[in-house]
């Protein structure tokens, strides 16, 4: 259970980094969701053998982790935990994919492990962009930029409870199976009878706290809608980055450039 | 200001599982007045208060707020009108920092930039918890917490303030500053609490509520006379109102 508090106590830290006062923070949700939606969609794009065209990708992350001043070691080690999950979808690829793409030596390096390699680097970047448009722009403020996107209010206040309900549940996970430790004296707590029971209990009161929680909200004139503290319009800031941005990984994309820089310097020292 | 007026007509309420946690009750609160509603654990006063503002639905009876019955098309007027303080803060807390939760209100009264600011600050300098504005509200003690919670409610400017057990839990000194936000909140005011030296000092009206019903209404301070009333009702006599041990009789056996 401490896990899950863990994980949970980090999703609230990725949410108070939305505090922040930088220029990126500063700027237009909209314009935040737009830039990571064309670079999720490039990153992905790509054939399943791609690993040296990926890698100028990663200057997307770095350079607005740097502008935004968040935690990047914080964010890293975030980031890394995804990587055993991702290694257990693609553990079959080098079993079955046995095509010889290239040696190193005598290492035959079969299209699998490539495959494998490639998928791992764009779940880091795919994921590791989820996190920082959290982190610099805030969950609410996030599912305001998608309605004024054009996502119907129905389906972003859903997002929004379903991200609430979350932390809700992570709560009284935690009082409820630390109550259960406390009295089950070192005997694992009467075993399965008991966790079962604990976990109905849990639907229950997660529920009528959510209830509550809804309750206090609409007591404080909620009507369906969230309001952002910041207010904001999409100005010339805005179109600029998402311009420069789109622009960067369409080139990316369209064009080898590592690839380009690779020959020029075999070019120049042949 | 027939505004401020709360009344509560034949209010029954039964929870799904069968329990009656308010039979029968009755009552007209007026303007300006300061009423306390006491009674034992489970007596139905939470569920009473929840009424007041729609949080729950009455199984049968009437809840009027001014002139304007509550129903489901007054609700938002309603609620904009009586600003309610749970029983338990984290119910109430649920975004992510101090600030935006008590921003959320004025949020939703449709108040924008400064104004907003303001309204949060001030709130929370009354409480004094303005030092806890950065904090995310899960990190904060139970008594901070509660205090956040009335900032939250203060903060919407109602003109009726409904707070469950507003004190409890609280430091001296806390439960002294709540005791002065709600000296100094003149408009209608309705609590419930277990500290009846409190309800001496801030109520002229006093309800008890026994098993769902109405056993006492009237002024405080007959009422805290009543000793065959209040025992029967699970409560003490103030220690403001018990004689002093030392003055009379019971401390001369002591005396050498
Ligand atoms: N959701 C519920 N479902 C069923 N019964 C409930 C529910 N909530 C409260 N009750 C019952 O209703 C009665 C009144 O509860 P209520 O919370 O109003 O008491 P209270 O006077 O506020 O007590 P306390 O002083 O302990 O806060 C209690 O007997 C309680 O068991
Ligand atoms: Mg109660």
């Amino acid at each position: 259970m401490i896990s899950i508090n863990t994980a949970v106590i980090d999703l609230k830290r990725l949410e108070l980094m939305a505090g922040g006062n930088s220029p990126i923070h500063a700027l237009d949700a909209r314009a935040k969701v737009l830039v990571t939606f064309v670079f999720i969609v490039a990153v992905v794009s790509y054939g399943r053998y791609e690993l040296a065209r990926l890698i100028p990708f990663c200057i997307f992350p770095a350079v607005i982790i740097a502008l935004a001043d968040l935690p990047a070691l914080f964010l890293a080690r975030k980031i890394a935990l995804i990587c055993p999950f991702i290694a257990m979808i693609g553990f079959f690829n080098p079993v079955f994919d046995q095509t010889e793409l290239f040696r190193l030596g005598h290492v035959v390096i079969t299209g699998g492990w490539i495959s494998l390699v490639s998928l791992i680097i764009r779940s880091l970047l795919t994921v590791g962009a989820a996190f920082i448009l959290i982190g610099t722009t805030g969950f609410a403020a996030l599912c305001q930029a998608l309605e004024r996107l054009g996502i119907p209010q129905l389906f972003t206040v859903q997002l929004l409870f379903l991200y609430r309900y979350i932390f809700v549940l992570a709560d009284e996970t935690c009082r409820a199976s630390r109550a259960r430790e406390l009295r089950s004296c070192d005997k694992k707590g009467l075993g399965v009878v008991s966790f079962s029971s604990l976990v109905g209990h849990l639907l229950l009161r997660t529920w009528q706290q959510a209830v509550r929680i809804h309750s206090a909200m609409l007591a404080r004139g909620f009507v369906g809608q969230f309001h952002a503290r910041r207010q904001s319009r999409f100005g010339v800031a805005e179109f600029c980055f998402v311009l420069g941005w789109s622009s960067l990984f369409m080139t990316l994309r369209l064009f080898d450039i590592s690839g380009m820089i690779g020959k020029m310097v075999t070019g120049i020292f042949p | 200001m027939s505004h401020h007026i709360v009344e509560v007509i034949h209010l029954q309420h039964i929870y799904p599982d069968g329990t009656i946690a308010i039979r029968d009750v009755s009552f007209r609160i007026t303007h300006g007045e300061s009423v306390a509603i006491i009674g034992a654990n489970g007596a139905g006063k939470s569920t009473l208060l929840q009424h007041l503002n729609g949080c729950l639905e009455a199984t049968s009876g009437q809840v009027r707020i001014g002139d304007t019955l509550l129903s489901k098309g007054t609700l938002p007027d309603i609620r904009r009108t009586v600003g309610m303080v749970f029983q338990n803060p984290d119910d109430q807390l649920f975004m992510p920092t101090v600030f935006d939760d008590v921003a959320f209100g004025p949020l939703n009264l449709g108040l924008v930039g400064t104004e907003v600011e303001k309204r949060v600050m001030d709130a929370l300098i009354q409480v004094g918890a303005a030092h806890l504005r950065a904090k995310p509200p899960y990190h904060l003690s139970g008594g901070e917490k509660k205090r956040v919670a009335i900032a939250t409610v203060l903060a919407m400017t109602p003109d009726i303030l409904v707070l469950d057990e507003p004190v409890s839990g609280l430091d001296p000194f806390a439960r002294r500053q709540i005791m002065t936000i709600l000296q100094e909140f003149n408009h209608t005011k309705i609590f419930t609490t277990h500290d009846l030296n409190m309800v001496l000092e801030l109520c002229q009206r006093t309800i008890i509520l026994h098993e769902g019903e109405i056993m006492a209404d009237g002024p405080t301070g007959d009422i805290f006379q009543n000793d065959v009333l209040l025992a029967a009702c699970h409560l003490e006599k103030p220690f403001a109102l018990q004689l002093c041990p030392a003055c009379t009789g019971a401390a001369g056996a002591i005396k050498p």
